[in-house]
């Protein structure tokens, strides 16, 4: 069976398709959304925005999460920033120039359509955040301020200190308490959505797991929202939280829902170089530090131990500003990861195994004087100071690259719906926005246009089409089975009674999927890696131990379900990865490319990669959906 | 290094717990304190037990999930710093260390180190916003806020409602998580319109949830990892008496006109 891509992308000229097709949605008369019930899993930027906004609406709202706030939500964690095509610089900023910038930017293979209307929708996101009282960063004058981030020649991004995502969440999550006050949400804090419920082929609702008491119970719904972040953690260290997973967004690829893109993860290239074994996560340093400081290892190997005071200007190799003089030090993160990865392989990484590049602000302190870099990047500067010990005002930092973000995800059409009718996917989860490389301050500009602005046009869309009878009940065998198959997995996941801990497997998968299909993968590396997943995961169920069993708060099941998804979900990572013949964006097969860059094939991988579940046993199917670029060149991306 | 580590273990809300002694051998002192106890539960792994369950995310200092009474100090009395960033080079070979949950009326213990902090989102609900819909917002300059307006709101806007300020209070109370809260938005134009309500409706909610009284001490202050100043307090002190002042005459003047 192959399943239906039809994007329902709307016709007309691009700058008119949102608003013809916000004008063309049906809409649902203002008394009867009460009577819809509407699931949403998350409380992110994305979730908790949908889960408000649907409520400030009117329809009946049920909200999940796993930590034991909303307001925790990973989104919380983003520092840099949002963008906003707003031009307040008038630097020559325009919805049009968002727009060509997000879509070369992700090295053209996301949808056109989709990423215009997050363009426009930008503006949209500023004033509401500052109508909430997110205390964004002001000008002396009064009037909102505005940093750089890569990829861009505009000044456009929007932020509150180092703390953008925190500062965004508490707008998300104020809006979403009102809406909980008002009795219009119910909130679900510490749960855990442990599989999707579909009858006649629609989704209906959700099996959830209570992780205080262990209880499973089936919630129903007329639609369900996945806005469950991304699966970074498939490498173990990544910059995202510990909690952040697939399981959501793979169980609702199992129960039918296509997932696109699975290989595209975004390697970001300022992070805190690992510095031990005992090593949970790594720590992103903001990409605005590049701004104002300056990435360089020594020219020569024989430099590499020594201080970076002692090593003079003419033997320092600037080299992002050598090899890219246009964007110099904010060229989009994939290449400037790559290149960070390419100084160290050729022996000139600096620091613990020679798996670092300096990123330096002598000159930006020298320029601007250390109150004004304090001002703008104190609370960083002390981050990294706590980590390592080191004072960056007085020693350039030393960073390398770390898994971050994740592009791919679960497939949605132009209204976010995912092909199963009634899963609709939000914010990092879903795939289309971003294509092959994100730009920096663009996640939490798409988080909130999703939630505030699309989901509560396309959603009522669909409800309208269902007429006005009740949910499925939630007593339906569909619902029964689901509880019955999730209760089975926990008690056979407890039953194995190994030796092994749930993090030992965790991190082996983290190795291989960081070696094989990290920055740089080859046919053999992915070839590698598809023979030894499997191996590792028959050995998981096999040794591994969770004590404690199902029905209590258990942290350690927790992460074993997690840990479960992500030993099959790395392998369909890995296949993707063999078959997407070409290098695009943070995807880099060795194989494809000219001059040590990125070589597209647009002939034949001009398209989404949408994978479809074929059972446990069977290798899932390729679906394909072409990407067609009307309104931006497809051309090769040159930031030199 | 090695440590000794006792750590309060409790099997759920309703068991009365106790302190159990761990050895932790090998604890490198660039680990932070969490992965010390990632460490310390691989070796209850290895040995058949139950890990020790306790809570965090970020694991970088902003989602306020971690907690932990260190030796006594909420996140181990280290200026601006969160048990997840606290790292082990602050203890040294052979240390004994105590670890404890948040202990406060309002934050049961729901197993090991792990507590209750749904009496914070109560209180949000009760009035920490500002009440606009998405879709109805003016341009985003088109209200001017004068710079040291906006870095005041944002000091108190840092709070990432950990407890440590609860749990560090003698008495219990939430007054600087709420008052850092309501100055966020007090010391913007946005937030002016509903002040009053807002701060009665939340001071109001932050009693019911069974926080204790502000008596002075300040250990708030002390412990609060995201250098949240005791300003905010009295700044809510202020407005709540102003609030049930308007209140009053508001009463007086509805009787009047009858
Ligand atoms: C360190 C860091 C810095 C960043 N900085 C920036 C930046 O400056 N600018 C930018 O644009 N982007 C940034 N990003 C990216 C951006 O923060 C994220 O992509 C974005 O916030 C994701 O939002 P979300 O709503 O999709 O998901 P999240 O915020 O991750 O929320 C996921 C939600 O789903 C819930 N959940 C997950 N699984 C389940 C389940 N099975 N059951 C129940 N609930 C579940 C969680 O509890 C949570 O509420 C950064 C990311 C990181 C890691
Ligand atoms: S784990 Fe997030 S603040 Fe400590």
């Amino acid at each position: 069976m192959t399943i239906n891509l039809d994007a329902r992308i709307p016709t007309g000229p691009i700058e008119q398709k949102w608003t013809k097709s916000k004008f063309d949605m049906k809409l649902v008369n203002p008394a009867n959304k009460r009577k819809y019930k509407i699931i949403v899993i998350g409380s992110g930027l994305a979730g908790g925005a949908a889960a408000a906004t649907l409520a400030e609406l009117g329809y009946n709202v049920a909200c999940f999460c796993f930590q034991d706030s909303p307001r925790r939500a990973h989104s919380i964690a983003a520092q840099g920033g949002i963008n906003a095509a707003k031009n307040y610089q008038n630097d020559g900023d325009s919805v049009h120039r968002l727009f060509y910038d997000t879509v070369k930017g992700g090295d053209f293979r996301s949808r056109e359509a989709n990423v215009h209307r997050l363009a426009e929708e930008s503006v949209n996101i500023i004033d509401q955040c500052v109508a909430q009282g997110v205390p964004f960063a002001r000008e002396y004058g009064g009037t909102l301020a505005n940093r750089s981030f890569g990829g861009a020649q505009v000044s456009r991004t929007f932020y509150a200190r180092g703390q953008t995502g925190q500062q965004l969440l508490l707008g998300v999550y104020a809006g979403l308490s009102r809406q909980i006050q008002a009795g219009r949400v119910t909130m679900f804090p510490r749960t855990e959505m442990l599989d999707l419920v579909t009858v006649d082929g629609k989704a209906v609702g959700v099996v959830i797991r209570d992780l205080v008491t262990g209880a499973i119970s089936s919630h129903a719904a007329h639609a369900v929202v996945l806005a469950t972040g991304g699966y970074g953690n498939v490498f173990f260290l990544s910059t995202n939280a510990k909690g952040s997973n697939v399981t959501a967004t793979y169980r609702a690829y199992k129960r039918g829902a296509g997932f696109a893109n699975p290989c595209f993860t975004q390697i970001h290239p300022t992070c805190i170089p690992q510095s031990g074994d005992f090593q949970s996560k790594l720590t992103l340093m903001s990409e605005s530090l590049r701004n104002d400081g300056r990435v360089w290892v020594p020219k020569a190997k024989a430099d590499v131990g020594k201080r970076a005071a002692d090593i003079g200007d003419d033997n320092r190799d600037y080299y992002l500003e050598r090899k890219y003089p246009s964007y110099g030090n904010l060229c989009p993160r994939d290449i400037a990861s790559r290149a960070a990865k390419e100084q160290c392989d050729d022996g000139r990484g600096v620091g613990p195994g020679g798996r670092g590049v300096y990123l330096d602000f002598r000159d930006a302190i020298k320029r601007d004087g250390q109150a004004k870099i304090a001002e703008k990047y104190g609370n960083l500067f002390e981050m990294y100071e706590r980590i390592t010990g080191d004072d960056p005002y007085k020693v350039p930092m030393r960073i390398y690259p770390a898994v971050h973000y994740t592009m791919g995800g679960l497939w949605v059409d132009y209204h976010l719906m995912s092909n199963v009718p009634g899963l609709f996917v939000a914010g990092e989860a879903n795939f289309s926005d971003h294509g092959a490389n994100r730009l920096g301050a663009a996640a939490l500009m798409q988080g909130l246009a999703d939630g505030y602005f699309i989901l509560p046009y396309t959603m009522g869309n669909y409800l309208a089409g269902l007429g006005l009878g009740p949910a499925v009940s939630n007593t339906h065998a569909a619902f029964k089975d689901a509880e019955r198959a999730v209760k089975t997995k926990l008690d056979t996941i407890c039953a194995v009674d190994g030796k092994h801990s749930v993090d030992s497997f965790h991190r082996e998968l983290g190795n291989i999927m960081w070696e094989k299909c990290g920055m740089a993968r080859t046919k053999e590396s992915l070839t590698e890696a598809l023979e030894a997943i499997p191996k590792l995961r028959e050995r998981f169920w096999k040794e591994v131990s969770v004590k404690g069993g199902q029905d209590s708060f258990n942290q350690t099941l927790e992460k074993a379900g997690r840990v479960a998804d992500f030993l099959e979900f790395g392998e369909m990572m890995c296949k993707d990865a063999l078959v997407r013949e070409e290098s695009c964006g943070g995807h880099f097969r060795v194989e494809h490319q000219a001059d040590g860059e990125a070589l597209r094939d647009d002939t034949n991988f001009c398209h989404a990669a949408v994978w479809e579940y074929q059972g446990d046993n069977n290798a899932p199917a390729l679906n394909k959906e072409p990407l067609t670029f009307e309104n931006v060149k497809l051309a090769t991306r040159s930031y030199k | 290094m090695n440590l000794t580590v006792h750590v309060w273990r409790q099997k759920n809300g309703k068991d009365a717990g106790r302190m159990v002694t761990y050895q932790v051998k090998g604890v490198n002192e660039h680990a932070s304190f969490l992965e010390m106890l990632d460490v310390l539960n691989e070796q209850l792994v290895a040995k058949g037990e139950e890990a020790i369950a306790f809570d965090h995310d970020c694991r970088e200092g902003i989602c306020g999930m971690c907690s932990l009474v260190i030796n006594g100090r909420p996140h181990g009395g280290h200026e601006r710093t969160t048990t997840c960033q606290l790292h082990m080079r602050h203890f040294k070979d052979g240390q004994e260390i105590w670890v404890e949950p948040w202990r406060a009326g309002a934050f049961p213990v729901i197993r090991d180190l792990c507590v209750d902090r749904r009496a914070f989102d109560k209180i949000i609900a009760a009035g920490g916003y500002i009440s606009a819909n998405a879709g109805s917002a003016p341009d985003g300059n088109a209200v001017p806020v004068p710079k040291e307006q906006a870095d005041r709101a944002m000091d108190a806007a840092a709070c990432i409602g950990c407890g440590a300020c609860v749990a560090a209070c003698p008495n219990g109370s939430a007054m600087l998580f709420v008052a850092a809260k309501l100055a966020h938005m007090h010391m913007l134009p946005q937030g002016q319109p509903e002040r009053a309500k807002r701060t009665e409706a939340m001071v109001t909610a932050m009693d019911a949830a069974g926080f204790g009284n502000c008596s002075n001490h300040y250990e708030c202050e002390a412990a609060c990892p995201k250098d949240i100043s005791r300003d905010v307090i009295a700044m809510m002190n202020r407005d709540y008496t102003k609030a049930s002042l308007g209140h009053r005459e508001e009463e007086s003047k509805a009787e009047g006109a009858g």
